[in-house]
């Protein structure tokens, strides 16, 4: 479904992913896990399409797709969804509008005519039910004024109603409370469909025993520098990811 | 809580100024007045080669043209400038010359008593001095040691006769003789200033500075500053000033022009302490100035810091014109106005080269019955995409007589760029002042706290030896109740 | 400085000329204040750029230009002002026409409505009402020092009155449908006087509109009394086309405790210059000042707005917003004014501005002058462009960068709709700025169309 390779990027000229290489099936989980500032954020957004980041070598393909030369709409209608690390606050945008429109350009997209307005109003309040998301918050603007928590919460209750092909959770975990992390973790299971895929980013073991990864990834200084099972995550949890740096420089790889 | 602030801001008011002794040194002047040969006559006595004379002359042809700016947010009594002696000098002593190693004794007490010593060894380390009295300079240090770098450092009459192809190069290039009335006149009448020069690739050393005194009565002081670095150089230059206490007012109007090549950085800072009039607001000196720099090459930098406390008017408005694409200015400024001083100041960012960005951040603090505005203008030229400013213009209150006030002009003509302006007024917090009582801490000092820490960013960004100078002084400005 | 004076001694013949013709239909009062301001025009002049509040608006174009009638309105006046119909949905209102500045009916030249509130003629109340006038009339401008404040007092014939007595609050609100419509190139001055006594409401909306495309200036004074404890709204709705221009003055005076709101809505207009004064002029007195300013071609919007705290315990809150494109010009001047002993001040300022193009330009001057000491003051401006990483989050749910753009346009503008409180009205300007901000309104540049 998606495979990067030897994907570089740069933020105002320092290199911050220094060859990238991965690949999700439809169906699989992946977990990133990685030290803070070792680019996990930056990979998320430029396979988005975020343009801080300039590519400077490697190729991103999604459904067999070149998802590099889309705008970063098209890559949302194509069933690519980013769940934000720090999701913004846009004051005076409703989120009723803002998912209205969101909703009806994918619909478009797909050749489907808008929903009703009692269509939409009764599918918002499914999914709001679902993600467990307080009904107040979705009449007022975007983010604006929302927890630490709600914000995260918000985000996924846009990936249900938008029902992405591949979601990437860019640190949906934090800041939830102990309930919330369950009920965001089992709305992200219930979401998941055989031929969907996700990929969590995350610091802590605590997500991935409710979402359970069929693959666990650590990136490191810009690069992946391992690749295993779930047991990986067992291991970092345990060890904190000195042993790697430690691997990483007798090796000599950086 | 009312009358104990009351009572401390009186305190305020009872602040002694320490500089305003007077010493009895024999001067050689020009009597009052200004007209041609008063010029003439000030050219000959500083031994000016001819375009010198010429760009005087006309300078003062066009001043008479001009008359006192009336925009800025000041009561500016009447200032005959006929009554007022344009050149004084302390008498040389059996016709030595005035830098020569043996220093009048008079005058290096003098500058001994306001903290300067003349003699190097003495000296703050990494300090260069550039001492100026009324309208010459009396002694300019270390500038063996610059000379080895082959940085220029020295009085600006002495740059006349020793650089005149540089001095002429770059005199009113930044700021013209047509600039305003002030920068007029003292193109006219200049004394004596400063002149510096950092070759290329060169980091100077040591701290640059001039300190500037008005000694003799009824003298004005319009000095003359011109910095110039080249490609790849850097420099920090301070400048310092006082004034003795006169029932009188005495004027000044100075230049300082700055030119800042590719790579180059300035950074410029003053403390501006000139007798600012007594608790009546008897005496004290206008200070009228045209600071003015140009970031002319690519990546230059030009950043002023000020922390102004004296003068009974202020008027100065340091500026960056930003040529060169992606250079930088900036502007730091605290001004504390007591009893009944005015200040209309701030700063002039002016965008022309692409991605070129400004920071304003300006501290007003007002007591008494004075007045203190920030002036500041912001313009984006249309071809300067990609710029970015941010202001910050904040005023705070001590007494219900005093004013503060922010008059920002922002002019932008170009779509890629983002300018942000903000500024509070507030009087000083209560709760503040409460969370200190309640730890123990008296009305008065909390004050000084608070005044301190507003003013601390500022600060911050002066050299070491000055910081602590400035803050000194910020709490004689205020002192009683903010010590 | 040439230019200058050439406009004072045009307007010098001007007045001359027809001060006869117009004091001779005029009441006693209203004459009685036309010579002294006449006499203050001629010291101040017609601003120019020199002056500090026009730093950037140069209305020598305008000023310097023949226009064909001035003064007083002609037959025809009568009969088209029966054909115009405001159509936003669900707006009920008490309309008033005026036409070219004049109130345009022979007869039932003023309303009363249940309460005892007057709405009509301002020219024909005068006749009525002379002590009420006498008591409001030129009190709250005196001391300007716009040139054209003078001029309009000196010359302005008809204008709308409006009449609130104490203790009566008008649900409904007073719509004004101001309309200028002419074969000939025009130059009108009204003169608008609203009274709102003690404990009383009043919202009135006042609504531009250019129904012919010669070229047009109006300079339009209207003075506000809001009484003690009474609660006051204006709306104003610019939507002029691209050779009008458009000068308004608008002097609100607020006693003890009232609290006033003041909201210029600039869509269209060639040149615009609305200038608002708030007077807080007793204790515990309250208002804000909105602005919207939408502009493109060759439109320049010039919004002024001073708000004078000269009571302690007053709050103001100013919010002007504006989006330019093309080469169209904004200008925002606002002050804060606090004087001596207005202590327990809250005053707060706010400019932004968003530039479409390179060839559009903004400059603003928020000024605070400040002369008490227990106040809480700011102000910020912001000249920019949208926020990329809210464009790239809406993109990112698959909404087009356009749509994207133009939500947080939408998003921009409806922070100053918001603050309408007559629903129909606050719907139909949300559904004109989306219309304006898809260039969907750009006909109006030169329609002709009475679509209201
Ligand atoms: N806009 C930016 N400008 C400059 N540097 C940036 C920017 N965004 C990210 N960086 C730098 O890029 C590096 C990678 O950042 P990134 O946010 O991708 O890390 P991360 O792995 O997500 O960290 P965390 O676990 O803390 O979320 C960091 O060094 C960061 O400082
Ligand atoms: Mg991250």
């Amino acid at each position: 479904m998606l495979i990067i390779s030897n994907l570089k990027a740069a933020i105002n000229e320092k290199n911050i992913l220094k060859g990238v290489s991965l690949e999700v099936k439809a169906g699989e989980i992946h977990a990133i896990m990685g030290p803070n500032g070792s680019g996990k954020s930056t990979l998320a957004a430029v396979i988005a399409g975020r343009d801080l980041a300039r590519i400077t070598e490697g190729t991103v393909t999604f459904m067999g797709k070149n998802l590099l030369e889309m705008t970063p709409e098209e890559r949302a209608r194509q069933g690519l969804f980013l769940g934000f690390q720090y999701p913004i606050e846009i004051p005076g945008v409703s989120m009723m509008n803002f998912m209205k429109t969101a909703v009806n350009e994918q619909r478009k997209y797909k050749g489907l005519d808008p929903l009703s307005a009692s269509d939409f109003l009764k599918i918002m309040r499914e999914k709001k039910e679902l993600v467990g998301i307080d009904s107040k918050l979705t009449n007022r603007s975007v983010n604006e004024g929302f927890s630490g928590g709600e914000k995260k919460k918000n985000e996924i209750f846009q990936m249900a109603m938008l029902e992405p092909k591949l979601a990437i959770l860019d640190e949906t975990d934090s800041g939830l409370d102990i309930d919330a992390l369950r009920i965001v973790a089992n709305g992200v299971n219930k979401l998941k469909t055989p031929d969907s895929s996700v990929i969590v980013i995350t610091h802590y073991q605590r997500l991935l025993d409710f979402i359970i990864p069929d693959v666990v990834h650590v990136l490191y200084d810009g690069r992946i520098v391992r690749t295993a099972g779930k047991e990986l995550a067992l291991e970092l949890e345990d060890k904190g990811y000195d042993w790697i740096r430690k691997e990483i420089e007798t090796s000599g790889l950086s | 809580m009312e009358n104990d602030q009351d009572k401390i801001i009186n305190n305020v008011t009872s602040g002694e100024y320490k500089y305003g002794f007077h010493s009895d040194i024999e001067i050689d002047s020009i009597p009052k007045g200004l007209n041609e040969d008063v010029i003439r006559n000030i050219s000959l006595r500083k031994e000016e080669p001819e375009w010198l004379l010429e760009y005087r002359l006309e300078a003062f042809r066009h001043w008479q043209t001009m008359t006192i700016p009336q925009w800025a947010n000041l009561k500016i009594p009447d200032i005959d400038f006929q009554d007022i002696i344009y050149y004084a000098a302390p008498k040389k002593k059996q016709g030595g010359s005035q830098h020569a190693n043996s220093i009048d004794p008079e005058l290096k007490k003098t500058f001994e008593k306001l903290g300067i010593p003349l003699e190097e060894q003495n000296h703050l380390a990494g300090v260069a001095v550039d001492a100026v009295m009324d309208s010459v300079s009396v002694k300019t240090t270390f500038k063996e040691i610059l000379a080895e770098e082959g940085i220029i450092f020295s009085s600006f009459s002495d740059a006349v006769k020793e650089y005149p192809d540089l001095v002429r190069r770059y005199l009113g290039t930044v700021v013209p003789h047509t600039d305003n009335f002030f920068a007029a006149l003292n193109s006219a009448v200049f004394s004596d200033g400063s002149f510096c020069y950092i070759p290329k690739g060169v980091r100077c050393p040591m701290e640059l500075s001039t300190y500037f005194r008005i000694n003799a009565a009824n003298t004005g002081q319009f000095e003359r500053t011109l910095l110039i670095a080249d490609e790849e150089s850097y420099v920090s230059y301070l400048e310092g000033c006082t004034a003795p206490m006169r029932d009188e007012n005495q004027l000044h109007a100075a230049i300082v022009e700055i030119i800042v090549e590719n790579n180059a950085e300035v950074k410029y800072s003053t403390v501006q302490n000139w007798y600012p009039g007594d608790k009546e607001g008897k005496g004290g000196i206008f200070n009228f100035v045209t600071k003015r720099g140009l970031c002319r090459g690519e990546n230059s930098k030009i950043s002023w810091t000020q922390v102004e406390t004296g003068s009974s008017i202020t008027w100065k408005y340091p500026s960056c014109i930003l040529k060169g694409d992606n250079s930088t200015g900036e502007f730091y400024s605290v001004a504390v106005t007591n009893n009944y001083q005015q200040a209309d100041t701030g700063t002039k960012m002016i965008h022309i080269g692409r991605n070129t960005k400004s920071t304003i951040v300006s501290k007003g603090i007002s007591a008494g019955h004075a007045q203190n505005s920030y002036r500041g203008l912001v313009r984006v030229l249309k071809k300067a995409s990609g710029s970015r400013n941010f202001s910050q213009c904040d005023s705070l209150l001590l007494g219900d007589k005093c004013g503060a006030h922010t008059f920002p002009y922002i002019e932008v003509d170009n779509q890629t760029s983002i300018v942000e302006h903000e500024a509070t007024t507030s009087k000083i917090g209560e709760d503040q002042i409460f969370y200190c009582n309640q730890r123990g801490i008296s009305t008065e000092d909390a004050i000084g706290l608070i005044v301190n820490g507003y003013a601390r960013e500022i600060l911050n960004k002066l050299p070491m030896e000055f910081a602590v100078e400035a803050q000194k002084l910020l709490q004689i400005s205020l002192e009683g109740s903010v010590g | 400085m040439n230019v200058h004076n050439d406009c004072r001694e045009r307007y010098h013949k001007l007045y001359e000329k027809n001060i006869e013709k117009i004091k001779a239909k005029s009441s006693p009062y209203v004459n009685a204040c036309r010579e002294p301001a006449f006499e203050k025009f001629m010291q101040l002049g017609i601003p120019t750029t020199k002056n500090e509040n026009y730093r950037y608006t140069d209305l020598s174009h305008f000023f310097n230009y023949d226009y064909k009638n001035y003064f007083l309105p002609g037959r025809e006046d009568f009969l088209k002002a029966e054909q115009f119909r405001c159509n936003v949905p669900d707006l009920d209102t008490h309309g008033i026409i005026l036409l070219n500045g004049f109130y345009p009916t022979l007869t039932d030249k003023l309303r009363e409505l249940p309460g005892g509130i007057m709405v009509g003629s301002l020219n024909e109340a005068a006749k009525t009402f002379g002590d009420k006038i006498a008591q409001h009339y030129n009190r709250f401008i005196n001391g300007d020092s716009d040139g054209l404040v003078h001029l309009n007092t000196a010359m302005a014939f008809d204008g709308i009155f409006v009449y609130v007595p104490s203790g009566v609050k008008l649900q409904k609100p007073v719509q004004v449908v101001n309309l200028v419509d002419s074969d000939n190139d025009i130059f009108n001055q009204h003169r608008n006087l609203i009274i709102v006594e003690k404990n009383a409401d009043l919202t009135l909306i006042i609504c531009d509109h250019t129904l012919s495309p010669q070229k047009f200036l109006t300079n339009a004074v209207t003075e506000v009394y809001v009484g003690e404890d009474s609660h006051f709204d204006i709306i104003r709705v610019q939507n002029e086309h691209n050779n009008a221009a458009k000068i308004t003055h608008t002097f609100i005076h607020q006693e003890k405790n009232s609290t006033a709101s003041s909201n210029n809505i600039t869509l269209h207009g060639g040149l615009v210059r609305n200038s608002t004064h708030h007077f807080l002029g007793g204790e515990g007195a309250e208002c804000s000042a909105y602005g919207l300013y939408l502009s493109d071609k060759f439109q320049h919007i010039d919004n002024y707005i001073n708000v004078n705290h000269a009571f302690p315990n007053c709050r103001s809150n100013q919010l002007f917003k504006g989006v330019l494109d093309d080469m169209a010009k904004g200008v925002f001047n606002g002050r804060i004014y606090v004087m001596k002993d207005a202590q327990g001040t809250v005053a707060y300022q706010k400019n932004n501005s968003i530039l479409l193009t390179d060839d559009a330009v903004m400059d603003t001057k928020p000024q605070l002058e400040i002369y008490a000491d227990d106040v809480k003051c700011s102000h910020g401006a912001t000249i920019g462009q949208l926020d990329e990483d809210a464009l790239f989050y809406l993109q990112s749910r698959g909404i087009d960068r356009r749509e994207a753009q133009l939500m947080l346009m939408f998003a921009f503008a409806h922070e100053v709709i918001q603050n309408i409180n007559v629903e129909a009205l606050r719907e139909r300007m949300d559904s004109l700025v989306m219309q304006r901000l898809r260039g969907e309104l750009s006909r109006c540049a030169n329609c002709m169309v009475k679509c209201g």
